[in-house]
C-alpha cells in the first residue's frame, strides 16, 4: 500500500515530537520515504498539536489521517474530523472513540512507576502498527536518545517493547500497513537546514538576528555548530540585526539575517540602506500569518508584497521563493550571487511550514565552492570612488578596510565619491539611473517558472514558493483523471522573467494569502487572464486536496 | 605623529559658521595624527544629523547610515574588520535618542569601538527641536512652554553597566579633548565620550554659560571608583565635569571567542571554509536502510 498520512497528536510538551522523530527516522531507516511536518499553538504547554509524517508519498502536506496515535482523549477529539475513511485511531481515546485503546501514561507508572516512559510505549505502539521491526525501533530510539544514561535507555527500549507487544494482538492484516520501501537512503532535511548550510557553503560568514517565529532555526544552526564559521549575534532588536549584519557586508563579511514579518518591517529602513549604499546582503523573511502578532505558529504566504515592496525609495532588489531543500539551496546560492554582484539586497521568502517540515531528497548537493567574491582588486584602482558610474551601473566596490583606498559609504543621496550631495541637476539623476540600471540587468537573469506538464494542458495552475508539493500533487491527480493539467510554478517572484503565455489556457493561482498577492502581480506585469484565484489563509498549508476541492467547486475539504 | 593636513577631504563643509563641532573635528584629526593612525586604518561611523557629517570632513573609511544606527553598524564593521579602528561620531539625538537601545547593548557587548557624542543638546539640523539632553524646562521651537520631562543620564547608565571607558569632553577645550580622544581611542574596549557641545544657532545658552561649567574632574577623582563616577556624572545638565569619569581595563571584548576559532584579520581574508564540514552536516542528515526484519 502507498501514501499514508500519520498523525502523532497531543498537546505541547507532552511529546508528539519525540514519538514521531523516532517513528520517522525508523520508517527512513526501513527504506519508507517520509515527510514530516507540525502544526502546533503558540504555546510551551497544553493546547493541541500534530506532528504528520506522510510515509510512501509525495513531500507534500495531507489534511486528513491514516493512522492518529493520540497521547491524549483531549487531542483525539480535537483531531478525530481529520481521520480519513479506516482510519485508525489508537492509544488514548476520546470518548466514545473507537480505536485501539492503550493507555499509555497508566502502562508507563504500572509498569516503569514513571510517566516519562509512556512516550516510548506510544512509539513501540505505532512501530508495529506500521510494519517497522521492533529492533529496528529500539535501536533508533537509543541513537536518538544516545545522551542518555544506559540504564534510561534500557528502560526506554523495554518500555518501546511492551507497546509493541501490547498493541500486536488487535492488529490483524486489514490493520497492519505495508509500506512501499526501497534501499536507496534519504536526506531527512528541512528547507531551514538546507538555508543555513548553503549560506554557510556560499561563504557567509555573519548573521545577527533577532528570535522571531518561525526563522530563529537558522541562527540556531549556526549558533550550535562553531564549525560552520558564521559570526553569530542574537541583536538587540531586528534594526539592530540588520545595520550589523549590512555593516559588516560593507566591510567584506559575507552576511546575511533572518526573520519574520513582523521583524522585517522594523528591517525595512535596513533594506532600503542596502539598496542606496549598494551593499549586498541577504534577508530570510520566514513568513506567518498576520497581520501584527497574527498566528505565531502557524503558516502563510501574506508577505510577498512587503518583500517586494518593503523599504522607502525606489532601488534594485530580487525576491526568491524557494519550495522544498533543494530548491532552497539553489535559492540561496543564487541569492548570494546576486547581491554580491548587484551589490543590492536579495530576500528569501520561507514560511513556517517549510521551516518545520522535513523531506525525504535523495541526491541532495551543496556546492563545493562559494560564491565567487564581488570585490573589486584594489591595485587596478586609480583614484577610488565607491559609486563611480558605469555604463552597467556597478560600480567596483572594495570593502571598508580593504587596502588604502578610501571608502565612503553614504545613505545620504551621495556624489561618485560617497560624499553628500545636494546637485539635483546631474549627480542625483545620475545616481537613480544607476541603481535602475542595475535592476535591469538582474532582470535579465530572472530564471523561467518551472514548468510541470503544461504540454498539452488545458488548465495550468500557477503557484510560488512552499505550495509546489502540493500543486504538484494536484496535477497529478487531476492528470489520474483524465485531465489535462499542468503547473507553472515561481521560485523567483521578483522581478518576473518575461513571459509569454498560450492565451487559450485556463490559469488558475494558487497562494496562501486572501487577495492574491501573485495573481495582481501576474496581471501588472504581464497580459495574462485568470479563471480563478484559490486562496489560502487559515493558517495551514496548501494541500492537494484542498486544490482539488476548489477547482471542483466544492469548498468543503478547505473547511476541514 | 601624522600632520592633520592629511585628513583633509574634498567635502564642502555644511555646518553653520563658527560650530563647535569644528573644535571637535580638529581634535579627533590631531588624536588621530598622533596615534599615527592614517586615514585608511581608521572608519568613521555616524547616523544622521549636523554631526553625523563628521565622516565627510575627516580622511578616512566612512560609513554614513541611518539615524540612530551608528553602533550597530560600527560593531558590524569592527567585527568584519578589527583591524580597522572603528569611530562613531554623532549628535546626542542620533545615539541617546533615536539609538538609545543600542546604546544600552553595546555596554553590554563590550565592543572594540569609540563613541563620541556631539552633545549640543538640541536637535540641530532639524532646527531646534528639544534632544534627550536639554534640561527640563528649556523653551525650545517644538517645547514651546518648556521641556516637561527630564534629561537622560546617559553616562550613569553607562556606569551603571560597567562601561569599560566613559569621560566627558568639552568642544571649546581643544588640547584636553584631543587628550581625552586619544585616550579613548587607545582604549581597548567600548568607549562612550559625551562631549558637551554649545549650540551657537538653536542652544539656550551662551558659549559662556557652557565655559563656566565645563570644569576639569578634581584630579584625585579616582576613575574606578564606580559610586563616585556615578556621581560625577550626574552632576550634568547643571554642570560638566570634564575629563575621564570611569575606567575599568579587564572585561572580554566583544568577537574574541569568535577571534580565538577563526583567528585574526579581516573576516574576507579568512580561508574558505572547508567544503568537507558542510558534506559531513549533510552527510548526518542522511538516513540509510538497515536490513529488513520481519515484525
Amino acid at each position: 500500500m502507498k501514501d499514508r498520512s500519520i498523525f502523532i497528536v497531543g498537546s505541547a510538551g507532552e511529546g508528539i515530537q519525540t514519538v514521531g522523530d523516532v517513528v520517522a527516522r525508523a520508517l527512513l531507516r526501513s527504506g519508507v520515504s517520509v515527510f514530516t511536518s507540525k502544526e502546533y499553538e503558540s504555546r510551551i504547554r497544553g493546547g493541541n498539536s500534530s506532528y504528520r509524517i506522510r510515509a510512501s508519498g509525495p513531500n507534500a502536506p495531507r489534511h486528513d489521517a491514516d493512522v492518529i496515535l493520540a497521547l491524549n482523549s483531549t487531542a483525539a477529539a480535537h483531531y478525530q474530523d481529520t481521520a480519513s475513511s479506516n482510519c485508525l485511531v489508537l492509544g488514548e481515546l476520546s470518548p466514545g472513540g473507537e480505536g485501539i485503546r492503550v493507555p499509555f501514561q497508566a502502562l508507563a507508572k504500572e509498569q516503569f512507576s514513571s510517566l516519562l516512559y509512556a512516550n516510548s510505549i506510544a512509539a513501540g505502539c505505532l512501530g508495529a502498527v506500521l510494519g517497522i521491526s521492533q529492533e529496528l525501533l529500539a535501536d533508533t530510539l537509543c541513537e536518538r536518545f544516545s545522551r542518555l544514561t544506559e540504564e534510561v535507555l534500557r528502560l526506554n527500549v523495554d518500555a518501546l517493547a511492551l507497546g509493541y507487544k501490547h498493541v500486536l494482538p488487535s492488529l490483524d492484516a486489514s490493520s497492519t500497513i505495508v509500506l512501499d520501501s526501497s534501499s536507496s537512503a534519504h536526506s531527512f532535511i528541512s528547507v531551514h537546514d538546507a538555508i543555513a548550510l548553503a549560506a554557510v557553503a556560499a561563504g557567509c560568514r555573519f548573521m545577527a538576528a533577532y528570535p522571531m517565529s518561525p526563522a530563529t532555526g537558522i541562527m540556531t544552526t549556526f549558533a550550535k555548530d562553531p564549525e560552520l564559521g558564521v559570526f553569530v549575534e542574537q541583536a538587540e532588536d531586528e534594526i539592530a540585526a540588520i545595520n550589523m549584519s549590512l555593516a559588516a557586508s560593507a566591510a567584506g563579511a559575507r552576511a546575511m539575517t533572518a526573520t519574520s514579518g513582523g521583524g522585517f518591517a522594523l528591517m525595512t529602513e535596513g533594506i532600503s540602506l542596502a539598496g542606496m549604499t549598494e551593499t549586498p546582503l541577504v534577508v530570510v523573511v520566514a513568513q506567518r500569518p498576520g497581520p501584527a502578532t497574527g498566528l505565531p505558529t502557524r503558516t502563510a504566504q501574506e508577505d510577498l508584497n512587503f518583500a517586494i515592496h518593503g523599504g522607502h525609495g525606489e532601488f534594485p532588489r530580487a525576491v526568491l521563493a524557494p519550495s522544498d531543500p533543494k530548491d532552497a539551496i539553489d535559492a540561496i546560492y543564487r541569492a548570494f550571487d546576486w547581491a554580491e554582484r548587484f551589490q543590492t539586497p536579495v530576500l528569501v521568502l520561507s514560511d513556517q511550514f517549510l521551516a518545520d517540515s522535513h523531506f525525504s531528497v535523495m541526491d541532495i548537493s551543496i556546492p563545493q565552492t562559494p560564491v565567487p567574491s564581488g570585490l573589486a582588486d584594489p591595485s587596478e584602482s586609480g583614484a577610488y570612488q565607491r559609486y563611480a558610474l558605469t555604463e552597467d551601473g556597478i560600480s567596483p566596490r572594495l570593502a571598508l578596510g580593504q587596502s588604502e583606498h578610501l571608502v565612503r559609504i553614504d545613505s545620504d543621496e551621495h556624489t561618485e565619491e560617497g560624499h553628500i550631495t545636494e546637485d539635483l541637476e546631474f549627480v542625483r539623476p545620475a545616481m537613480v539611473e544607476k541603481r535602475l540600471e542595475k535592476m535591469r540587468r538582474l532582470k535579465r537573469e530572472i530564471p523561467p517558472p518551472d514548468d510541470y506538464r503544461t504540454d498539452d494542458a488545458e488548465t495550468v495552475l500557477i503557484s510560488w514558493g512552499s505550495s509546489r508539493g502540493a500543486v504538484v500533487e494536484a496535477v497529478d491527480r487531476l492528470r489520474g483523471m483524465g485531465q489535462r493539467v499542468g503547473s507553472l510554478h515561481f521560485t523567483t517572484v521578483w522581478p518576473l522573467p518575461q513571459l509569454s503565455l498560450p492565451a487559450e489556457v485556463k490559469y488558475w493561482t494558487i497562494e496562501g494569502n486572501a487577495t492574491g498577492q501573485f495573481a495582481r502581480l501576474l496581471q501588472a506585469e504581464g497580459d495574462i487572464q485568470l479563471v480563478g484565484k484559490i486562496e489560502r489563509y487559515d493558517g495551514m498549508p496548501i494541500d492537494a486536496a484542498s486544490i482539488l476541492a476548489e477547482l471542483a467547486g466544492d469548498h468543503s475539504e478547505v473547511d476541514a | 605623529m601624522i600632520p592633520i593636513e592629511q585628513y583633509r577631504t574634498t567635502a564642502e563643509n555644511q555646518w553653520c559658521p563658527g560650530c563647535p563641532n569644528f573644535g571637535i573635528q580638529t581634535a579627533l584629526k590631531r588624536a588621530l595624527g598622533s596615534l599615527n593612525l592614517a586615514p585608511h586604518q581608521v572608519c568613521l561611523v555616524s547616523g544622521i544629523g549636523q554631526a553625523a557629517k563628521t565622516p565627510h570632513y575627516i580622511a578616512a573609511h566612512v560609513f554614513n547610515g541611518l539615524h540612530g544606527r551608528a553602533i550597530p553598524a560600527a560593531i558590524g564593521i569592527q567585527i568584519a574588520n578589527p583591524d580597522l579602528k572603528t569611530i562613531v561620531t554623532s549628535g546626542d539625538g542620533c545615539i541617546f535618542g533615536e539609538g538609545g537601545n543600542h546604546l544600552l547593548h553595546a555596554f553590554r557587548r563590550n565592543p572594540d569601538i569609540t563613541v563620541i557624542v556631539h552633545d549640543n543638546q538640541i536637535y540641530a539640523l532639524t532646527k531646534g527641536q528639544g534632544s534627550p539632553t536639554t534640561r527640563r524646562g528649556e523653551k525650545t521651537r517644538m517645547q514651546f512652554d518648556g521641556v516637561a520631562i527630564d534629561p537622560s543620564q546617559m553616562l550613569a547608565t553607562a556606569i551603571v553597566h560597567d562601561c569599560t571607558f566613559v569621560a566627558r569632553g568639552y568642544a571649546g577645550d581643544l588640547e584636553g579633548l584631543t587628550e581625552l580622544l586619544k585616550r579613548a581611542i587607545e582604549h581597548r574596549g567600548f568607549s562612550l565620550i559625551d562631549v558637551i557641545q554649545p549650540c551657537i544657532t538653536w542652544g539656550n545658552h551662551p558659549v559662556a554659560w557652557y565655559k563656566e561649567r565645563a570644569t576639569p574632574i578634581p584630579t584625585d577623582h579616582d576613575p574606578t571608583h564606580r559610586d563616585r563616577a556615578i556621581a560625577l556624572a550626574l552632576e550634568a545638565p547643571d554642570s560638566f565635569p570634564i575629563g575621564v569619569l570611569y575606567e575599568k581595563p579587564a572585561r572580554e571584548v566583544f568577537g574574541e571567542t569568535y577571534r580565538q576559532k577563526v583567528g585574526d584579520g579581516p573576516i574576507f581574508k579568512l580561508p574558505p571554509l572547508a567544503p568537507s564540514i558542510i558534506q559531513s552536516r549533510l552527510k548526518a542528515m542522511q538516513i540509510h536502510p538497515a536490513p529488513r526484519v520481519g515484525a
